[in-house]
């Protein structure tokens, strides 16, 4: 295959090429630049530090991009179904936690930078050994050994204490003193900016890897496994290695976690994390590949800041995942794709009044539901906890009629406006798709 | 190599098949001769795709061998056999819907052109391979649908496309089923003519309903009947086949 490296040497100019490299890629340039510069909006300059939550929010969509763009590389790219995807971001991690522990007692020599190689190449191993047997199904099978898979593991992490520390996890520590470039990592920042470089080099490994024969047979098996058997491919074969390889950006996110949080326990590798993965990247949108990345951001934002506010945030990622399975189910990268054919047609203003028409009322509704919520949780969880509700500076009783009638008037008003905002993006959407055709046919 | 350059293109012997209690290929046994384009013909229900998806090997054989290029085929998996140089289409449309016409070909190709499971390649700079895959795609004239999905490609384009990804890898022996099913009448005429060009200097076995098609294409013609070979010969001869008439043709002119 060596022609075809020489031939690739026939260049347009430099120049050119930065220019187009950057139109394409601009979007995850000023991705990385936010990603650098958002740890110092917060910083506060006469303590000279950043904020910890902010920080410790950032590092955690770091680990989470990496950990649901490896899951897409199963779910969107080769049509595999993953209830079981957290084994190797955990088991990454532990290998992680004991590799950092040798270090610190000097059996071992590895810079702090590398460790995460530890982790990857622990995801890998295990992906090779569990997705053998895994990969040798697809579809509902498949699903059902990976869930399986997931059991086991978590079950193995209770059981075997020496490895897995039982309940309790691993702790570690990651100031080893051993660094490629003397830095200590005493603070999250030094981390975080290691985890921003790893998320980068795994993005792009990622990335590259949609582009060579392995992930242009992995998209051919998922849209069609007995053609491609039919050119030569074992379906199974591709969905091992894709499945291996996926395992190995798994465990670089646990690394990441270990050297994040310093301990690694039995729910890393669980199910609930496994959720998470498909969440993030359903949510986010399985069609595209920076879908994940967007699902990422997203879960973890509301994992971090309406934790804060509310007992209630698992009900609301949860619901926001129903509705984006039955009305979007290209996820928000779908939504945004879909908008494409329209703006290339420079006619996406026609749907901007119609657009925000629509917020008001769906405002209406969101907030109607947040208060059933809150109602809900402050019967039950938060009488328990001795809170009470209190919207804008008026406590509220969730026992009295008044919050439940008006939280049942904004659903059912807010609904019914909503239906009929609805209709109308939906007659302009008609009418443009229309006119988009109609402009084909005549080009 | 010497000992099997003789052998036909593709060897059936006393090839049997059952589902359960139902047998549906009762003893056929058929030479096709190499860079020959044979057609299987026969009334629904005879067999005739159950015979493709046994020589691809989607299914296994209850009894009997099949031999390509001389090569026993037995428990072969269906990527092992395309590897030993046959290829073949679907009787319903089978591409890869999501993704574009380049892609679909270049698929086609990537086996044959040594990439394997490669994720050390990118696609991009292979520039001998690409340009072999617009080659291919300017022959199925598919150029204007270039960077379509395939899913969005009309029903006849699809055909080609799908005939397109059968010949991409460069398979000796080509088995098509039913090329033309649900094709107007030019646009059979067109889907027979890229057959002609495609299949040139292969080995080709097609199942087709269509007899104006079968006597234009084919040079050998065989007809199964319930599982069974009844008639095997040139055009002109079967036409004239008594047997064949009664069971086959006759009903069709009725």
């Amino acid at each position: 295959m060596n022609e075809g490296l020489t031939h690739a040497a026939v260049h347009p100019l430099p120049a050119r090429r930065l220019t187009g490299f950057l139109g394409r890629q601009w979007p995850w340039l000023v991705a990385l630049a936010v990603a650098l510069l958002v740890p110092w909006l917060s910083y506060n300059w006469t303590t000279g530090r950043h904020s910890g939550f902010i920080v410790s929010m950032l590092s955690q969509i770091g680990i989470m991009i990496i950990f649901a763009l490896s899951y897409n590389m199963q779910m969107g790219q080769t049509g595999l179904l993953s209830f079981g995807h957290a084994v190797f971001f955990g088991l990454g991690g532990y290998l992680t936690a004991h590799t950092l522990n040798a270090v610190k007692g000097g059996s071992l020599w590895l810079p702090l930078e590398l460790t995460p190689l530890v982790g990857g190449l622990g995801g890998l191993f295990f992906a090779i050994l569990f997705g053998y047997f895994a990969t040798k199904q697809r579809a509902t099978a498949f699903a059902m050994i990976t869930l399986g898979i997931g059991e086991l593991v978590t079950s193995a992490a209770i059981m075997f204490q020496t490895f897995f520390g039982g309940e309790g996890g691993v702790s570690t520590n990651r100031m080893t003193g051993r660094s490629l470039f003397g830095v200590g990592y005493a603070s999250p920042i030094q981390v975080y900016y290691l985890i921003v470089a790893w998320t980068a080099i795994a993005v792009v490994l990622m990335l590259l890897l949609t582009r060579t024969p392995l992930g242009r047979m992995a998209n051919a098996c998922r849209d069609n496994f007995e053609r491609a058997q039919f050119v030569g491919y074992d379906p199974r074969m591709v969905r091992f290695v894709q499945f291996s390889l996926s395992g190995f950006f798994a465990g670089i996110a646990g690394a990441l976690y270990t050297l994040t949080y310093e301990i690694v326990t039995y729910d890393t590798v669980g199910g609930a994390m496994s959720a998470n993965a498909l969440l993030m990247t359903y949510i986010g949108g399985v069609g595209a590949f920076a879908g994940p990345v967007i699902g990422a951001v997203l879960i973890v934002l509301l994992q971090s800041w309406v934790s804060l506010l509310s007992n209630s945030w698992l009900v609301y990622a949860g619901v926001l995942f129903i509705l984006m399975v039955t009305f979007a189910p290209g996820g928000i990268a779908g939504l945004v794709m879909m908008h494409q054919p329209i703006w290339r047609a420079g006619r996406l203003g026609r749907l901007a009044g119609p657009y925000a028409r629509l917020i008001v009322p769906s405002l209406l509704v969101a907030v109607g539901f947040v208060l059933v919520i809150e109602l809900c949780s402050f019967l039950t969880i938060g009488a328990a906890q001795g809170k009470s509700l209190t919207l804008s500076g008026i406590t509220v009783n969730p026992r009295s009629a008044t919050p439940w009638i008006a939280a049942a008037l904004l659903l059912a008003g807010g609904g019914l406006w909503m239906r009929v905002e609805a209709r109308r993006i939906g007659a302009v959407w008609g009418a443009l798709t229309e006119e988009i055709k109609a402009m084909g046919r005549r080009a | 190599m010497s000992a099997t350059s003789a052998a036909p293109g593709l060897r059936l012997t006393d090839v049997h098949k059952s589902f359960g209690p139902t047998a549906v290929i009762m003893g056929v046994s058929l030479d096709v001769a190499r860079g020959s384009r044979h057609a299987i013909i026969g009334p629904n229900g005879a067999g005739k795709t159950t015979l493709f998806n046994l020589i691809s090997g989607r299914f296994p054989v209850t009894s009997g061998t099949i031999e390509l290029n001389g090569q026993k085929l037995d428990g072969l998996e269906p990527h092992e056999i395309n590897r030993r140089g046959l290829s073949r289409s679907f009787q319903v449309t089978s591409i890869f819907a999501r993704m574009t016409v380049f892609e679909n070909i270049r698929c086609g190709l990537l086996w044959s052109r040594g990439y394997r499971y490669s994720f050390w390649h990118l696609l991009g700079g292979q520039r001998a391979l690409n340009e072999e895959t617009d080659r291919l795609i300017e022959r199925l004239n598919l150029q204007s649908r270039r960077n379509v999905p395939a899913g969005l490609l009309s029903y006849a384009e699809q055909r080609a496309l799908e005939i397109g990804i059968t010949v991409a890898g460069g398979a000796e022996v080509i088995l098509l089923d039913e090329p033309t099913a649900g094709m107007s009448r030019s646009e059979t005429e067109y889907a027979v003519a890229l057959i002609r060009t495609m299949s040139e200097g292969k080995t080709l076995l097609i199942v087709e309903h269509d007899m104006s098609v079968v006597f234009d294409l084919a040079d050998v013609v065989t007809v199964v009947v319930y599982g069974e070979v009844i008639a095997s010969g040139p055009p002109a001869q079967i036409r004239g086949d008594k047997a064949v008439q009664e069971a086959y043709l006759g009903t069709e002119a009725a």
